[in-house]
């Protein structure tokens, strides 16, 4: 056991410390994402421009697909189940949950970095191709820096290794087994996504200032995940998840400090309270989801799928995690609070999202709201629970993807046309791409035969089991005005006439067709055929300890 | 000295901090503000540490430390490119998008 040395100890014969054993094998779905990056930074620097754009998405590629083989290997050689452990001297836990999202997330980064390659929707400038990302990041807006990056074709290509970076992160955050650990992923997985935020080609003051408000926010919830963080250390006096557990329950080995620590019960609470306003934060539950619909408003719109996807992924693994590892023993202590979060985010989410005029406000209010849905399954405090959560976000994630993909094909002369008036009419104009949104749409709202649904019915059945119908009646009720903009919006493609001067669909390339084309696959395939996914959501629902 | 002085001096300026992240309106200033927020926690951790004996805390620390200077790196580029744009630093100027 590394660092439990005494401090007296350490300032007289300094003993020696041992080093760390590593399980590289175990760990090899994260060491890839971030050796893929590291590569894609070289390239960044020494390859000559032309090459960069192709070079760095066969990258990504290839370190997002290799994780994803890393994960399935792991998992086919019980790593998920049997033979499940916590590795790096105890700082990651490899089990069925970690493996489960890690995959998920490897996948829904996959179909999000096809989207980013897109080269088919914005007109060439002097024959270059261009992508949804600024020419030059760093150029003022409308400057003469910028014109000249635009007319030369530039591409902000960093968003490739940005994007390996945050998916390191976001791979270790659901797996983190102590708090060190989950800091840092969770500032890992932040700090590419502040910048992402920030290089839309269009609207670049709107992306500016998502990115500033994402980071400043984003920033002050750290700051209380790690305050918290220290207060649970000095209540438990470890930042083991498992060893802050027994101190909880009491039947960890009493020292003195802690038999004057665990006296005072506010630190326990409090620090409890924090780390989850942190968490909280991330996967944008009420009444710290304020950020949402500025940052995906103004990201780049395959950015915003990306995060809207794969950050909820991670950031409601790492609440499982703490949630069902370090606080079992006080479940009686968190659930009413968490029971008023989920309530709030659920009723917010859906009431708010009525009112919204812009499809990507409209899909920010919307995935409120399913946080909200999600939390009603992280409450059940079962194994049961956290299967439907598993199966959730894996349907979620690529419903999400899917949506947000269309999002980038409808556009007119400005760029995107997010607002919802020249959505009108798109089903007379488009029948197959309006028709693909409906399915996204109703896959949202939960209506049989989609994912949705499943998901839906998963996570009431889990919270009711757990003790939580009024939770689950309020779950009903709101997904139910869910539905009602989610259908409006419908109605407006299929039966409304389109404007005259309204936008046009582009013809994408086989790239988002590809992302498009799986959101639908899943979507389908999880609503009329989910057994699998859901024995496999099951057995993966352990956490180890 | 009693260490738990040192925690109450942590919490007091963990709350100046986040005090200071909700009433001021520069961007940079609420960016200390949050530093103040990490640093404070630092001092928590390591007085933590030295009450319960074990150096868990004092490695956190370091780690904070690590953080905040890469955060300094992504968050000053980022106020920097949008000062740069507006010649203004005052986050109530960022208000393209209202609901």
């Amino acid at each position: 056991m590394i660092a439990t040395h005494a401090l007296a100890a350490a300032g007289g014969n300094s003993p020696s410390i041992p080093a760390p054993h590593i399980e590289y094998g175990q760990l090899s779905p994260m060491l890839v994402v971030f050796g893929a990056a590291l590569v894609g930074i070289l390239a960044e620097a020494f390859l000559p421009r032309r090459l960069r754009a192709a070079t760095q998405l066969g990258i990504s590629l290839a370190g997002l697909v290799g994780g994803f083989v890393a994960v399935v290997v792991l998992a086919a050689q019980g790593h998920a189940s049997t033979r499940a452990g916590l590795l790096a001297m105890g700082s990651v836990a490899i089990d069925g949950p970690a493996l489960f999202l890690q995959g998920v997330i490897l996948l829904t980064a996959v179909l999000a970095v096809l989207t980013y390659a897109e080269g088919r929707l914005e007109p060439r400038i002097n024959g270059h191709r261009i992508d949804a990302f600024a020419a030059q990041a760093a150029a003022v807006p409308g400057g003469e820096q910028e014109r000249e990056a635009t007319r030369e074709g530039l591409r902000t290509t960093e968003i490739y290794p940005l994007t390996l970076f945050a998916v390191g992160g976001m791979l270790l955050f659901p797996a983190s087994n102590d708090l060190l650990t989950m800091f840092v992923a969770l500032e890992v997985l932040s700090l590419p996504l502040y910048l992402m935020c920030a290089i839309a080609r269009r609207r670049r003051l709107l992306s500016q200032e998502a990115a500033v408000k994402y980071f400043l926010l984003g920033a002050f919830a750290s700051a209380f995940f790690l305050f918290g963080t220290a207060l649970l250390y000095g209540y438990a006096g470890s930042l083991r998840l498992g060893e802050i557990a027994d101190v909880v329950s009491g039947v960890a080995p009493v020292t003195p400090a802690l038999a004057v620590t665990t006296q005072n019960d506010a630190l326990l609470l409090i620090g409890l309270a924090m780390v989850s306003v942190g968490l909280l934060f991330k996967v944008g539950a009420v009444p710290f989801h304020s950020w949402t619909p500025d940052v995906y408003q103004g990201a780049p719109t395959p950015v915003t799928g990306f995060m809207a996807a794969a950050t909820k992924t991670a950031a409601f693994g790492a609440l499982l995690r703490l949630f069902y590892v370090a606080f079992p023993g006080i479940r009686w202590d968190w659930r009413p609070v968490m029971w008023g979060v989920a309530i709030l985010t659920m009723v917010v989410g859906s009431i708010l999202a009525v009112t919204q005029q812009d499809v990507k406000r409209l899909l920010a209010y919307s995935s409120i709201a399913h946080a909200g849905f999600i939390l009603t399954g992280l409450i059940a405090t079962d194994r049961r629970g956290v299967a439907a959560v598993l199966f959730y976000l894996l349907a979620y994630s690529f419903v999400t993807l899917g949506a947000f993909a269309v999002v980038t094909l409808v556009r007119d002369s400005k760029g995107e046309a997010t607002h919802l008036s020249s959505w009108a009419g798109l089903g007379r104009r488009s029948p197959l791409l309006a028709a693909v949104f409906a399915l996204f749409l109703l896959a949202f709202a939960g209506i049989p035969l989609t994912s949705g649904f499943t998901g839906k019915f998963a996570v009431f059945q889990a919270a009711a089991g757990g003790g939580a119908a009024p939770l689950v009646i309020v779950g009903v009720l709101s997904s139910a005005i869910a539905a009602f903009f989610y259908i409006r919006v419908i109605v407006l493609m299929f039966f409304s006439d389109p404007q005259p001067s309204g936008p046009a669909v582009a013809v994408p390339s086989a790239l988002t067709a590809t992302t498009i084309a799986f959101g639908v696959l899943v979507t389908l395939g999880l609503g009329l055929l989910p057994q699998y996914f859901l024995d496999l959501a099951t057995k993966a629902s352990i956490f180890i300890r | 000295m009693n260490p738990v002085n040192y925690l109450y001096l942590a919490a007091l300026l963990f709350t100046i901090g986040a005090s200071g992240v909700v009433i001021r309106r520069n961007a940079i200033v609420l960016f200390m503000c949050v530093e103040l927020m990490l640093n404070a926690s630092n001092l928590a951790l390591v007085t933590f540490s030295r009450l319960h004996g074990n150096l868990d805390g004092q490695i956190l620390a370091f780690f904070t430390m690590v953080v905040a200077a890469a955060e300094v790196v992504v968050g000053l580029a980022i106020i920097v490119s949008i000062f740069r744009t507006r010649h203004s630093a005052s986050v109530d100027d960022s208000n393209l998008m209202k609901l």
